[in-house]
C-alpha cells in the first residue's frame, strides 16, 4: 500500500468516524464539533483532489461563518446539558493528533502524480476557477448574489420578534 | 493515485450517513446539521469528478452549492428560532398541525 492510499484511508475512515459522531452524539454542541471535524477532513481532500481554491473557500465558507451561525443559534436557544468530558476530550485529542500527523506526512512527502491533468496544466488553481466562474458562468454567479441577498432579507424577517399591535 | 470508485463510495457512505441524521434526530438544529454533511459529501463527488475528468465545471458546481448552502443554513436556522418562539420546542415529532 503506498502513501496516498494510506492517506486517503485514514482520513475516510476518520471522515466517517466524524459523520456517525454528528448523527449519534445526544448532545448539540458536541455534534457541531464533530461536523466541524468533518468539514476540515472534506477540505483536505479537495486538497488532494486539486482543488485548493475550493477547499480554502470550505474552511472560510463552512468550517468558518456556518458553523459559527449554527453555534449561536445552540447557544441562543437551548444551552447544552453538562456532562462528561473525558472521553470526548480524549477523543478530539486523539482526532488532532492523527489529524496533524496525516498534513505532516502530506505536506512533507508530496509527490508528484503522474497523471496529464496535474503536469501540464494549472489545474484547478484560483486562476482557473475564475475563468470558468466568469465566463461561462456569469450568469449564474450574479443570480447566486441575487439569492444571498433574497436569504439574507429572509432570515431577517423571519427571525425578527414580532410586534403586537 | 487513489482510483475514483473510492472517493464515490465514500461520499455515498457519509451521504448515508447524512439520511440517517435527518431520518433518525429529534433535534431541529441536528437535522439541519446533517442536511449540511449530505452536501458536503455531494460536493465530495463533484470534485472528484471534476478531478478525474479534468474539468473544472465541477469546481464551480462546488461554488454555487456552497452559496445556496449558506442560504439554506440562514433561512433554516431563522425558521428554527421562529418554531422555537412559538413552541418552546425542537422536537420534529411535535410539529403535526399539517399531519393528515
Amino acid at each position: 500500500m503506498d502513501a496516498s492510499n494510506l492517506v486517503f484511508f485514514t482520513l475516510a475512515t476518520l471522515l466517517v468516524i466524524s459523520s456517525l459522531l454528528v448523527v449519534l452524539l445526544r448532545n448539540v454542541v458536541h455534534c457541531a464539533m464533530a461536523l466541524v471535524a468533518a468539514l476540515l477532513i472534506i477540505s483536505i481532500f479537495y486538497v488532494i483532489l486539486q482543488a485548493p481554491m475550493v477547499g480554502v473557500l470550505q474552511v472560510l465558507v463552512y468550517a468558518g461563518a456556518i458553523m459559527v451561525l449554527f453555534l449561536f443559534v445552540i447557544m441562543f436557544l437551548n444551552p447544552a446539558p453538562q456532562q462528561q468530558s473525558g472521553v470526548w476530550l480524549g477523543f478530539s485529542g486523539l482526532l488532532a493528533l492523527l489529524l496533524g500527523g496525516v498534513l505532516t506526512t502530506l505536506l512533507t512527502k508530496a509527490e508528484r502524480a503522474a497523471d496529464p491533468v496535474a503536469s501540464t496544466v494549472l489545474f484547478g488553481s484560483p486562476e482557473m476557477l475564475a475563468k470558468s466562474l466568469f465566463g461561462d458562468f456569469v450568469l449564474p454567479f450574479e443570480i447566486a448574489s441575487v439569492l444571498l441577498l433574497v436569504a439574507i432579507v429572509g432570515a431577517v424577517v423571519l427571525a425578527k420578534r414580532e410586534r403586537r399591535s | 493515485m487513489v482510483p475514483l470508485n473510492h472517493y464515490l463510495i465514500l461520499s455515498a457512505i457519509v451521504f448515508a450517513i447524512g439520511v440517517l441524521g435527518v431520518l433518525a434526530r429529534r433535534n431541529l438544529i441536528v437535522v439541519l446539521m446533517s442536511i449540511e454533511l449530505m452536501l458536503n459529501a455531494v460536493n465530495l463527488t463533484f470534485i472528484a469528478f471534476s478531478r478525474f475528468l479534468g474539468s473544472m465545471e465541477g469546481q464551480v458546481a462546488v461554488f454555487f452549492v456552497m452559496a445556496v448552502a449558506a442560504a439554506e443554513a440562514v433561512i433554516g436556522l431563522a425558521i428554527i428560532i421562529s418554531v422555537f418562539r412559538h413552541r418552546q420546542s425542537l422536537d420534529p415529532q411535535e410539529m403535526q398541525l399539517l399531519k393528515w
